[in-house]
């Protein structure tokens, strides 16, 4: 039976399109707009006269004689992004994979009190938890004392504000993304599986390679994506954490439109952020679904 | 008698410890022979599956030993034993294809790829599955994955292959198909099967030996005639088919045992194979197909016969159940073939005579 018409259907979903096409879809289009147009001499924009001098300075700068010469300025920051939520990625799989396993097998009542433990930072702003984390960092900070207390003089720990800072943040900030869909995939999982592994003849560790990670790999894929994209466009870590020093993109495109003053350029930035993401998501899908291809 | 593959050796298992502790295994011994079909019968709880968990190796014995052919396996891991397992749920890898499925334990054997294709092969041949070896688990019915469950755990050639309720999640036409084939794979390929069944026509239909089993102890062990026919416990008779039970006073008449009813009536034990089991008080047990009724003052044989009035009829089709009462407690239920067709001899409210053959009387142990 038919709760709802296809066309009645509609209606459950349309506050949510409205809402999002309207937030988000007009604002998108209008930041297009705004990354083709001329840079307003005191900021802002020339409304009605188009350029693509913003893409074009993403890659090249103009020397005096307006000659283009390659600046690889920008193209860093967006390397060094990349690299840093890949590491984060990594290093929230490696945390989060263990963790996830350990509650999945936990009895019921006390998985879900393992999954509350985890949801417990959202509680707290991300903002205060990133000065907690600058008090533990920071040379003479909390973990620089312990240290000592313990003898191993490390004369400073010289970590805040460095890209370990920032990736050390992001895992934590993002490791519960990584934990909680890789649970979910795992605690599906039935255990008689892994117990069949082994009447055939597997070893442990062949049961994890061939029958536990393979079928935890939707959890592991989405946790992955939930990691990467946010780590991507993190602002807050990498300001308080990196130190401001134009660490990450996001901390970029802000400046454009803060100090810089410089709209096209920063929507312009935010137009190639997104461009890379979709790239690097659909490479990601397509290799993906090869290899779930291959296996089967 | 051949040789002996599996052997438990009072074997026990407690989970949990203290007063929570359940005894799921008390003190069982038991010998399983080279290709043998090996059942374990008893109802939910009664230890059945808890054995074979121990034989597989994914539960550790509380005391006590099991060794296969000789050897003892109680510290070796699941994966280093030389047996497999149809679960109940069939527990097929879903991410695999039917033939990976069934590879699976050979490459865990580091058998070269192109003998476990063979190997596959062959067996898809066995379970006649062959079309289907690139499916997923997924698009088989629950017969077929019940036959790729049994093709994956014969693959690698186990000594011995338990079997976990394999059948009771099939609807009953299916059910009975497989029961064939169960015990024809187990006659073609040799390998002893250790089944595990709360299911009795299960039992009897395939086995070659059967276990009951109830609260963590074996109470006979036999072929299904021995288990049928002689039960010696009163729930090895109640659980397997329909029985009669009478329990009275044994007395002495003439020189021989006499079992007296509490409704006044005697059952003559005097050529009743009593297997010494009597004391003061016994309980018989006799299956209603082999009680015999008759019209008052006809057929009066040297066997027992006892007086009753027919409280119900009950047909079925093939035969026809009577229920006898033979005083105010007791009613005996009487199963009598209906060979004619043309007629119900008995009615409701019918006098009649009930002869019980001493050869058909079982003496159970109290």
């Amino acid at each position: 039976m038919e709760i709802f018409t296809r066309h009645k259907r509609f209606w459950l979903i349309a506050p949510a399109v409205v809402y999002i096409g309207f937030f988000m879809g007009l604002p998108l289009v209008q930041m297009a707009y705004v990354s083709i147009l001329e840079r307003g001499v005191n900021g802002g924009v020339e409304w009605g006269n188009f350029s693509f001098e913003s893409y074009i300075s993403f890659i090249f700068e103009r020397d005096l004689m307006d000659n283009l010469m390659v600046n690889t300025d920008y193209l860093q920051i967006f390397l060094r992004s990349f690299e840093l939520s890949a590491i984060t990625t990594v290093l929230a799989l490696i945390l989060g994979f263990p963790t996830a396993f350990y509650i999945a097998m936990q009895p019921q009542g006390r998985r879900n009190m393992f999954i509350f433990l985890v949801t417990i930072p959202f509680w707290t702003n991300i903002l205060v938890r990133n000065y907690a984390w600058m008090l533990l960092l920071r040379n003479g900070g909390l973990i620089d004392n312990l240290l000592a207390y313990f003898g191993i003089d490390t004369g400073g720990l010289d970590i805040l504000y460095t890209p370990y800072a920032v990736s050390i943040g992001l895992t934590y900030t993002y490791l519960p993304f990584m934990v909680l869909p890789i649970y979910a995939s795992l605690e599906k999982l039935d255990h008689r599986l892994i117990e069949a592994a082994f009447d055939l003849g597997a070893n442990k560790r062949k049961a994890m390679t061939r029958i536990i990670l393979p079928l935890a790999a939707p959890g592991i894929v989405a946790g992955a994506i939930l990691v990467f994209i946010p780590s991507l466009g993190a602002f807050v870590t990498p300001e308080l954490l990196g130190g401001g020093k134009f660490m990450m993109i996001a901390n970029l495109i802000g400046s454009q439109f803060g100090a810089a003053r410089n709209w096209p350029f920063g929507s312009a930035l935010g137009f190639v952020l997104l461009a890379m993401v979709l790239l690097a998501m659909m490479v990601y899908s397509l290799k993906f679904k090869k290899t779930a291809k291959d296996a089967s | 008698m051949s040789e002996v593959v599996i052997s438990a050796r009072s074997v026990s298992k407690r989970f949990g410890s203290g007063t929570h502790a359940v005894h799921a295994l008390d003190d069982v011994s038991v010998d399983i022979f080279q290709n043998e079909f090996f059942t374990m019968l008893g109802p939910s709880g009664c230890g059945k599956t808890t054995l074979l968990r121990l034989i597989g190796g994914f539960e550790q014995t509380t005391t006590g030993e099991i060794a296969l052919e000789g050897q003892v396996l109680n510290d070796l891991p699941p994966f280093k034993r030389p047996i497999n397992t149809v679960f109940q749920s069939y527990a097929l890898f879903p991410h695999l294809t039917v033939r990976q499925n069934i590879t699976f334990g050979l490459e865990m054997q580091n058998i070269s790829r192109q003998n476990a294709a063979k190997r596959a092969d062959e067996m898809l041949e066995l379970v006649r599955l062959s079309q289907f070896g690139d499916r997923q688990p997924s698009q088989l019915s629950g017969g077929q994955q019940q036959r790729v469950a049994l093709a994956r755990a014969l693959a690698p050639a186990p000594k011995v292959l338990l079997l976990d309720e394999p059948l009771s999640a099939l609807d009953l036409k299916l059910r009975k198909e497989m029961q064939i084939e169960l015990k024809r794979l187990q006659t073609e390929t040799g390998i002893t099967f250790v089944f595990v069944t709360h299911d009795q026509e299960e039992a009897l239909t395939m086995s070659d030996r059967i276990a009951v089993m109830q609260s963590g102890k074996i109470l006979q062990i036999g072929t299904p005639r021995d288990i049928y026919e002689t039960p010696t416990h009163r729930f090895v008779a109640d659980f397997i088919g329909d029985s009669n039970f009478l329990h009275g006073d044994i007395k002495q008449n003439g020189g021989h045992a006499v079992l007296a009813l509490p409704g006044g009536q005697h059952v003559s034990l005097a050529d009743v194979d009593t297997g010494a089991r009597l004391s003061k008080t016994a309980t018989i047990a006799i299956r209603p197909e082999r009680l015999m009724v008759h019209p008052v003052g006809v057929a009066e044989t040297t066997y027992t016969t006892l007086r009753g009035k027919i409280a119900d009829v009950v047909y079925f089709g093939t035969d026809t159940t009577y229920h006898i009462a033979i005083d105010d407690q007791t009613a005996l239920l009487a199963r009598v073939q209906n060979r004619d067709g043309s007629t119900i001899p008995f009615a409701q409210g019918n006098d009649v005579n009930i002869t019980l053959p001493s050869g058909a009387i079982r003496v159970l142990v109290d």
